[in-house]
């Protein structure tokens, strides 16, 4: 397996950061190699904040994305910054109602409705990263969706497991929703 | 595939110091929490109690580095952890440690300065205040971690040599390493070898804690509190500890002795890694988070062609010159990459003295440095 790069972005408070740890250890879940990075700002909420993951069956030097095969972008901000960097053909998620302008890019793009799905499907925006870590996986199959979801117990905080499951559930319904709206275009 | 064993963890640099920092004995911890070192505070409040180790969060840092070297007075292996402005505001007592030879690790988590700086930003700026940040001809060791594992392993390494040495012991980190989390399969106990102080040999009435008979310049250090009497104070002192402020004979002979226990140990303290140099016409210095960079740009270059390899020293101070002075005599350049305006890019010339071209790639942005602009500095210098 090659390379991987994926990068997350949007801003502080929308659980990028886990998000990201949860895609890693999933990955080393199923034998790879993974580093998770991350930049953001000094303040707890707010600002602008990424999350990244590096993928591989080698070692993994550089531990930074570069040119990601992957890009969720939930605010527009984060879409403006980074939509330039995705590799050719690689794969754009952005949380349609927060992304209304989108970049010109060589990708495939998806614009799943994530915060208000977290909103309407589970009552909770909180969840967003995970509905958005469950349609990514779907799309994508960068990690499997048994190894996504242990990840995802063992992680979340005690007592909230069943919520964030929920919205991985979500996330991936969507993904199939998507894929056959694909086919049928 | 190959399958996850029960060793296998997927943690963050600051998380792997702290699990370095236990396996080598480590039982108390001083400390004032500062982004990025942060996690280091919280990991050990919620560890230590449970083995039996001490936890205390204090006012400020200087009082922090105070505690950690009253704690080693006591026979206990203590550190403390801080970042940037932390760091400097424990110069003073980290001289106090080496002046009066009381073992310890600082870990220095650096993020870009001077002054608060950028927080949660990378940063390779503190180089020469581990060696220099307090007053005085001092022994120092300093240690530059690349990976997680090595988080782990540099950490049980610096309690070891300040064991050893009786000297602090400084790790010098950075926010990439610190905040990275990786896939790591950490050593168990049987794997380490851990050093613990020496002991005095005499009966208490006999013991002269700053008398040094054995040849390596290293006194025993008794316990406090276990019966030896002994006297401990930042003046220059004699045998006893006691002060000794107006014999120059003595003071001249305590300095060179402290110094010369480190840097009198250079191929001793030497901990490289060097990758691809026995061909090579070019090489690549770095250390810390910005090595990762540099060995990827290495293998870049050696895929199209180019004989380059990479210098990674592990311990940064004593700096390994007389290794660098043997890889300079045989390559036509060294690039030095660092994240600071060139504090090791000096220090590599100095030891180079006119035998190869030394340059330098900085970026002081609070960004790592990438791959590109590393390949891009070897295919000019090539």
């Amino acid at each position: 397996m090659k390379r991987i790069e994926i990068r997350l972005s949007g801003s502080g408070g929308q659980g990028l950061v886990l998000a990201g740890i949860i895609l890693a250890e999933a990955a080393v879940r199923d034998g790879l190699n993974a580093v998770q990075t991350q930049s953001y700002g000094p303040e707890a909420r707010g600002g602008a904040s990424k999350s990244e993951v590096v993928l591989s069956d080698l070692d993994i030097d550089y531990p930074k994305v570069i040119y990601p095969d992957i890009l969720l972008a939930m605010t527009q901000e984060a879409c403006d910054r980074y939509a330039a960097d995705l590799q050719r053909d690689g794969i754009l998620v952005v949380d349609g109602r927060m992304v209304v302008k989108l970049p010109a890019v060589q990708a495939r793009v998806y614009r799943p409705e994530i915060t208000n799905l977290a909103q309407e499907r589970l009552g909770n925006r909180v969840v967003a990263n995970m509905v958005a870590l469950g349609f990514i996986v779907a799309t994508t199959g960068v990690v499997s969706i048994d190894s996504l979801k242990s990840a995802v117990s063992d992680r979340v905080p005690r007592g909230t497991q069943e919520l964030n499951l929920k919205a991985v559930e979500a996330g991936i319904t969507e993904a199939v929703r998507w894929r056959e709206n694909e086919r049928e275009n | 595939m190959a399958r996850v064993n029960t060793r296998t963890r997927f943690i963050q640099g600051n998380e792997a110091c702290t699990e370095g920092a236990l396996a080598a004995g480590m039982r108390f911890f001083a400390g004032y929490p500062i982004t990025p070192s942060t996690e280091i505070a919280e990991i050990l409040a919620e560890r230590l109690p449970r083995v039996g180790g001490t936890f205390v969060q204090m006012e400020d840092e200087i009082s922090s580095m105070a505690a950690v070297i009253g704690a080693s007075l006591t026979g206990v292996k203590a550190m403390t952890a801080t970042s940037g402005p932390g760091f400097s505001l424990k110069q003073e007592n980290i001289g106090f440690a080496a002046f009066t030879e009381v073992p310890c690790v600082i870990v220095n988590v650096q993020r870009k300065g001077p002054s608060t700086g950028m927080p949660t930003s990378p940063a390779q700026g503190d180089v020469m205040q581990a060696r220099w940040g307090t007053h005085g001809d001092h022994p120092v060791i300093a240690l530059t971690p690349f990976s997680v594992l090595e988080a782990f392993t540099l950490t049980v390494e610096a309690f070891n040599l300040a064991e050893k040495y009786r000297v602090p012991v400084i790790l010098l980190m950075d926010e990439v390493i610190a905040h990275m989390r990786e896939r790591v399969e950490l050593p168990g106990p049987e794997d380490l070898e851990i050093v613990d102080r020496r002991k005095p040999a005499v009966k208490p009435g006999e013991y002269y804690p700053y008398d040094v008979e054995e040849e390596d310049g290293v006194p025993p250090m008794a316990v406090f509190g276990e019966g030896y009497r002994f006297h401990v104070t930042g003046l220059y002192h004699d045998a006893m500890g006691y002060p000794a402020t107006g014999n120059p004979r003595l003071a001249d002979q305590l300095i060179r002795r402290l110094v010369r226990k480190i840097e009198g140990r250079v191929e001793e303290l030497t901990m490289v890694d060097e990758v691809q140099t026995e061909d090579a016409k070019v090489v690549v210095v770095a250390y810390g988070s910005v090595a990762r960079s540099a060995a990827r740009a290495v293998r870049l270059a050696r895929e199209e062609g180019y004989r380059v390899g990479l210098f990674r020293p592990k311990i940064i101070w004593p700096f390994p010159a007389p290794r660098v002075r043997k890889l300079a005599a045989r390559v036509e350049g060294l690039i030095v990459t660092e994240m600071n305006m060139g504090q090791v890019f000096r220090e590599v010339e100095r030891a180079v003295q006119g035998m190869a071209k030394v340059d330098l790639v900085s970026r002081v942005d609070g960004e790592l440095i990438t791959p590109v602009e590393v390949l891009t500095a070897i295919k000019e210098v090539y």
